[in-house]
């Protein structure tokens, strides 16, 4: 198991890929990107049981599912550098005849992904799914799965909420990156979704706060919190407070940069604020 | 001419439900997923043999066909279950993103397609199902037209690995093709060989096409009847090879011809041999309350349309 200066380290180099990636084809997402780096480091380095190579099926290990699909380039960043394909690939990022489509996807067989997103609000109910499957399969690996704040205004997620609970889902722990932000403003000022913490209660989940979601100690912590809550008969839902563009400052605690590449000179501040750690594909 | 005997009327709905019944007892990877229309769908016996493998997901379907796309990683293969209208315009943004991108291996089981589904009216009588689901990459598509078949495809899809639409109806139809009979996906069944006309006919309408056929047969004109239980992969030299003889076609299919069989067909004909063709299909409008009976003669879906369509297209010979 890594220790937390490497965990670190790697954190630093995912957001360099970001960055670099979104740069080259002036395209894609990095604000939701860097604001989850930690958290897809820590799960793919530290909390998620997974084995060797990659199928499809994911017997015997612990399967993450991204719903929110457009923050592929820390996704690919992560299942790069944790093995799953060549770090040299990060390259093709949104060029034509690339594996690594603009959001993800299964169709071109890249490694590490399981199903497509993109289209918003789909994903609670496919973990789910693979979560009814391992349970079929006496399988007693977790399902891991990402959401974005704003997402949850997608009314799928809502039966997907009120299905998981109704039906003792649990073996899935479902996050919400909670960042305030989506395309147009706000979340409170786009449309405001109240006390998520207590939606979910009211669902029927447990529910884990990680207040300091850029934090690998306290990610490591939280989900250690809510792996212990599961098999209990409830869903598990991890609120996790992040700060959209983490890592960069002039990305940092606005909605500008959800879908918009930095320039030249944006990409040299950002790069040197974030020094080259494990080397740069 | 061949003949074909109604063997008593039932519904193709139950076809799937006795399909259902026998795969939950030869394949343990089958699980069963439904909207709260169980009965509707003839899934209670599957429900009753195999509660652990039956999923009741309410009133939410865009959830139940991501859940069962989320099913097929860890190699189960999940049919789900709800009206065809539900299956296919509510859900069509899951279905495309989830299952048929995704390349999940899904059966989406719809009942109650097209008119026959009756007095509830136009909310629920979804007449472009066909070529909504057709349009989807790697999906295939099958329309079957008697209990017989519609347990056949049941049995038969099961064992095809990737996305399939079943689409079947509400009503107790004539049953007529063999009790266990073979069902070749993208396979056409000719029903009756014939020289002067061809009809190619889905679902309710094949009945329809058999009983045309026998009044044409008695008036000298001989057709040939194929059931086309696959609009996708469709089966494209069958036809060509059966017009080739006839020199005309009819298509009938219980769907609006925008989308639908005829739309394929006539595809298949533009592009390798252009061919005089009438379309029995609802002319691009909405259904209504009725009895099946009144609204397939309403709505032009019956033998006679199938007759009148016949002299049309053979005097553009």
């Amino acid at each position: 198991m890594p220790n937390i200066q490497q965990l670190e380290d790697l954190t630093t180099q995912v957001r360099r890929d970001i960055l670099r990636m979104v740069h080259k084809v002036n395209s894609g997402h990095p604000g939701g990107s860097l604001g989850c780096a930690e958290f897809f480091v820590t799960l793919y380095q530290d909390i998620m049981e997974t084995k060797d190579g990659f199928d499809m099926d994911g017997k015997g290990e612990d399967l993450f599912f991204l719903s929110n699909g457009h923050i592929s380039p820390v996704y690919y960043s992560i299942l790069a550098r944790s093995g799953y394909f060549p770090v040299d690939e990060l390259n093709t990022f949104r060029l034509i005849d690339s594996r690594l489509q603009g959001h993800p996807t299964t169709h071109e067989g890249l490694p590490g992904v399981r199903i497509a997103s993109g289209s918003l609000g789909q994903g609670m109910s496919v973990a789910i799914g693979a979560a009814e499957a391992k349970k079929l399969n006496n399988d007693d690996h977790l399902i891991y799965s990402l959401h974005g704040d704003g997402e949850l205004q997608e009314g799928q997620n809502w039966e997907a909420i009120m299905y998981a609970a109704g039906n003792k889902v649990d073996n899935l722990i479902a996050t919400v990156d909670l960042n305030g932000q989506q395309i147009d403003g706000s979340t409170d000022n786009v449309l405001p979704m109240g006390n998520l913490k207590a939606k979910f209660e009211a669902f029927g989940w447990t529910v884990v706060e990680i207040e300091e979601g850029n934090n690998i100690e306290a990610i490591l912590k939280g989900m250690a919190e809510a792996k212990s809550l599961t098999g209990k008969e409830k869903p598990v839902c991890v609120l996790l407070k992040t700060v959209m563009g983490n890592g960069v400052d002039f990305m940092m605690h606005t909605h500008a940069w959800h879908g918009k590449a930095p320039n030249d000179e944006q990409l040299e501040i950002g790069l040197a604020q974030n020094a080259e750690t494990l080397g740069d594909y | 001419m061949k003949t074909y005997t109604n063997t008593g009327n039932k519904d193709t709905r139950s076809g799937f439900g006795a399909g259902l019944t026998e795969l939950g007892k030869t394949n343990e990877n089958v699980v069963a997923l439904c909207a709260d229309l169980t009965g509707s769908l003839k899934m209670d016996e599957f429900k009753a043999n195999h509660p652990e493998r039956f999923f009741q997901v309410g009133i939410a379907e865009a959830n139940m066909i991501g859940i069962a796309a989320g099913m097929t990683i860890g190699g189960k293969i999940p049919f789900t279950g709800t009206f065809a209208n539900f299956s296919t315009g509510r859900v069509y943004d899951q279905i495309r993103q989830s299952v048929a991108y995704s390349d999940k291996n899904v059966k989406i089981c719809a009942s109650h397609a097209g008119v026959t589904l009756g007095e509830d009216g136009a909310t629920h009588q979804i007449l472009e199902d066909i070529g909504l689901m057709k349009m989807l990459p790697g999906m295939t598509v099958i329309n079957t037209c008697d209990f017989n078949q519609t347990k056949a495809a049941t049995l038969a899809i099961a064992k095809h690995h990737g996305p399939v639409y079943l689409r079947f109806g509400r009503p107790k139809v004539p049953n007529f093709t063999p009790e266990n009979g073979d069902f070749k996906i993208g396979k056409a069944v000719i029903l009756t060989e014939g020289s002067d006309v061809t009809i190619v006919a889905t679902g309710h309408l094949v009945w329809e096409a058999l009983e045309a056929a026998k009044v044409l047969n008695e008036n000298g004109i001989s057709a040939e009847v194929i059931n086309i239980h696959t609009i996708k992969p469709l089966d494209d030299q069958a036809i060509l090879d059966s017009v080739s003889k006839t020199g005309c076609i009819v298509t009938a299919e219980e769907h609006n011809y925008l989308g639908g069989l005829g739309e394929s067909v006539a595809r298949v004909l533009a592009k390798h041999k252009p061919t005089p063709q009438e379309f029995v299909a609802t002319n691009d409008t909405f259904g209504e309350s009725g009895t099946p009976s009144q609204l397939m003669e309403k709505y032009g879906l019956n033998n006679d349309a199938i007759l009148k369509a016949v002299k049309t297209v053979l005097k553009r010979k």
